[in-house]
């Protein structure tokens, strides 16, 4: 891709929409990112998309900085740089200005109906997120076994994420996947 | 507001910056509970309804919650500043040590050690996000679009999204307008 040039503005758009359509959350939006960025553009594969955000959950900090690496992963430094700004500058515009708006009208039916009515669409974003990063693995029953385990560990203990993940890196590196 | 004051403030935007630096760093898989702890129970910048009451705003607004709450957050106690503030403090180490890893991957990727560690990460990453799908569905019990509609929302969100891989703004926005258009309706009649 050039990202000088037409590309680049793509891109940049491409993220200025998903913060704005990232009600539940950067990672709700990632079915989109993927069908963007892998399927109709073709700038990078289902392999370098599951490892950015594998990437980013492996890392302190917020979810949201597997952004940035997906930029980085199209374009180097610049696409970061590019990505990381189209995904907060919407968002942070509108909280700034929504906050005290917000803040006194919670309790308003409005508000109310649209926090309960974006619920299950949000959760149904959430659940194709986790089906998009399992395309790389699709034919690894190994990988499936690992990511049961996960799903059992998250939900039945309070185990840190940082050692499932470090769990899975292990697995993966001795060849086992 | 009607709500108890927090019994300590930060001093300045820069104390903020150091916060929120030093809680993002320890928030591995999601930076939430750390906020809660560090400024709610530790530095007692936030009382607990506060910060529900922030990070319920900061659940409708789009964009990364955490991101909402830390502008939230920081716009009350100094404003556009504070704002900036803690969105830094949130964001700018922990970008530099993601990136980090980024080009070390881009670096290593076709190394199969690595390549295999990478594909047991996104395995991981995948269970880790269907297990937050999974415990939210709790959430659900008493919306008031009902069982049904909620079941029917979320698998019609999953069917456009997943299987027939529409854009995501059409799943949003039509399936939206009907659940948001039917919780109202619902909300007045209680």
């Amino acid at each position: 891709m050039n990202l000088y040039g037409a590309d680049g503005w793509a891109l940049f758009i491409h993220f200025l929409a998903m913060s704005m359509l990232a009600v539940g959350g950067a990672i709700a939006v990632t079915p989109e990112m993927h069908r963007y960025l892998v399927d109709e553009r073709g700038w990078i594969d289902d392999t370098q998309f599951s490892a950015a955000i594998a990437l980013a959950q492996a890392a302190p900090g917020p979810n949201l900085l597997f952004v940035p690496v997906l930029g980085y992963v199209v374009a180097g430094y610049a696409g970061a740089a590019v990505a990381l700004a189209g995904m907060l500058i919407p968002s942070t515009t509108l909280a700034l200005a929504a906050t005290r708006w917000g803040l006194r009208r919670r309790e308003q039916r409005g508000v109310r109906a649209f926090v309960a009515g974006m619920a299950p669409i949000t959760i149904g974003m959430l659940l194709s997120s986790g089906g998009v990063l399992t395309q790389p693995i699709a034919k690894l029953p190994a990988a499936w076994a690992l990511l049961a385990v996960t799903i059992v560990l998250s939900l039945r203990t309070r185990l840190n994420p940082v050692w499932m993940i470090a769990l899975g890196a292990a697995v993966g590196a001795a060849g086992w996947l | 507001m009607n709500l108890t004051e927090p019994t300590l403030q930060p001093a300045s935007p820069s104390e903020l910056l150091r916060a929120f630096s030093w809680l993002a760093l320890q928030g591995f898989g999601g930076v939430l509970p750390v906020a809660q702890r560090e400024l709610v129970e530790r530095r007692k910048w936030l009382t607990r309804e506060q910060f529900v009451e922030a990070l319920s705003i900061g659940q409708v607004l789009p964009g990364p919650n955490i991101v909402n709450l830390a502008l939230i957050i920081g716009d009350r106690f100094f404003g556009l500043r504070g704002a900036f503030a803690a969105l830094t403090g949130l964001i700018a180490l922990p970008l530099v040590i993601v990136m980090a890893l980024a080009v070390l991957y881009m670096h290593w990727a076709a190394q199969p050690m690595v390549a295999g560690a990478l594909r047991g990460m996104g395995a991981v990453a995948a269970g880790l996000i269907l297990a937050t799908g999974i415990k939210l569905l709790g959430s659900l019990a008493t919306n008031p679009l009902g069982r049904v509609g909620c079941a029917l929302a979320l698998l019609a969100t999953f069917v456009m999204v997943s299987l027939l891989r529409w854009p995501m703004v059409y799943a949003v926005l039509g399936i939206g307008a009907a659940t948001v258009g039917l919780a109202w309706h619902r909300l007045g009649t209680k």
